[in-house]
């Protein structure tokens, strides 16, 4: 399984991405988020922690994801990349867009 | 995804050098596998464990992906043709594929205000930083990029 979902006591949806983040599994990332969005949900973490690597795609599902929940005035935040993945998001200034913490568990906290 | 990847590993001449090659269909669900097939097959020692794993993977996927999408436009008559040359100073990735080519001059700079909340076009971008060189043929339709030993 790529990713696993789910739901804190407080009703943030925390994502779990398993190996990748690529243009072969984004659909899925995509439509998982929008299924709980249509479900109510407008705190999401995606935990990067297990993740080794992210391709443009993968960046370009995200931004289009918290665009689309900022609108419904939710929030996605970003945790545990690691050194090579926080690089990619400073390099193309996606950082800029995205709360990002260490851990998911300061993500949680910070809601 | 249906037809089978098969990488053929050909080593070149008496020296260290190793060729792998790979004809992958045009369709994106085949960038993961393809991807985790070459690197799983690449010799270690000229790129650390960690370049290979990040540096190379992903660009490896933004080539593929770039080729099957803007390429051959997922046409399932094409294929896209990746080559990766190992030798002991430098890896050479080739992706080339059966489209017009592109003029890689005329991308955006997706880091601009504008264009940072765009969903696509930071492809090219991505792999510029990944590698220590990115060239493309006349036509546009492959790519050779280099990641120096290390």
């Amino acid at each position: 399984m790529t990713f696993s979902v789910h739901k804190d006591k407080r009703g943030v949806v925390v994502v779990g991405v398993d190996g990748q983040l690529i243009v072969g599994n984004r659909q899925e990332l995509k439509q998982r988020v929008l299924d709980a969005v249509d479900g109510g949900s407008r705190k999401f973490v995606v935990d990067f922690t297990r993740t080794g690597y992210i391709d443009s795609s993968g960046l370009g599902v995200l931004v289009s994801l918290s665009k689309k929940i900022r609108e419904q005035g939710g929030e996605l935040r970003l945790a545990g990349l690691n050194e090579d993945l926080q690089t990619l998001f400073e390099l193309t200034k996606l950082d800029t867009l995205f709360s990002i913490t260490k851990t998911p568990e300061e993500a949680l906290g910070a809601f | 995804m249906t037809t089978p990847l098969r990488l053929d590993v050909r080593r070149l001449g008496t020296g260290p050098e190793v060729e792998l090659s790979l004809n992958v269909p045009s369709d994106l669900d085949y960038v993961g596998p393809a991807v985790e097939l070459i690197v799983a097959s690449c010799p270690v020692g000229t790129l650390s464990p960690r370049r290979l794993l990040f540096n190379f993977r992903t660009a490896l996927a933004e080539a593929l992906s770039n080729a099957i999408a803007y390429g051959n436009r997922h046409d399932p008559a094409k294929v896209v043709r990746v080559r990766v040359e190992i030798a002991p100073e430098a890896v050479r990735v080739h992706v080339a594929d059966d489209g017009d080519g592109f003029d890689p001059g005329t991308v955006p700079d997706p880091t601009l205000p504008e264009n940072l909340e765009r969903e696509v076009g930071r492809g090219l971008f991505v792999l510029r930083h990944l590698v220590d060189h990115v060239s493309f043929n006349a036509k546009g339709n492959a790519i050779c990029l280099t990641l120096r030993a290390g």
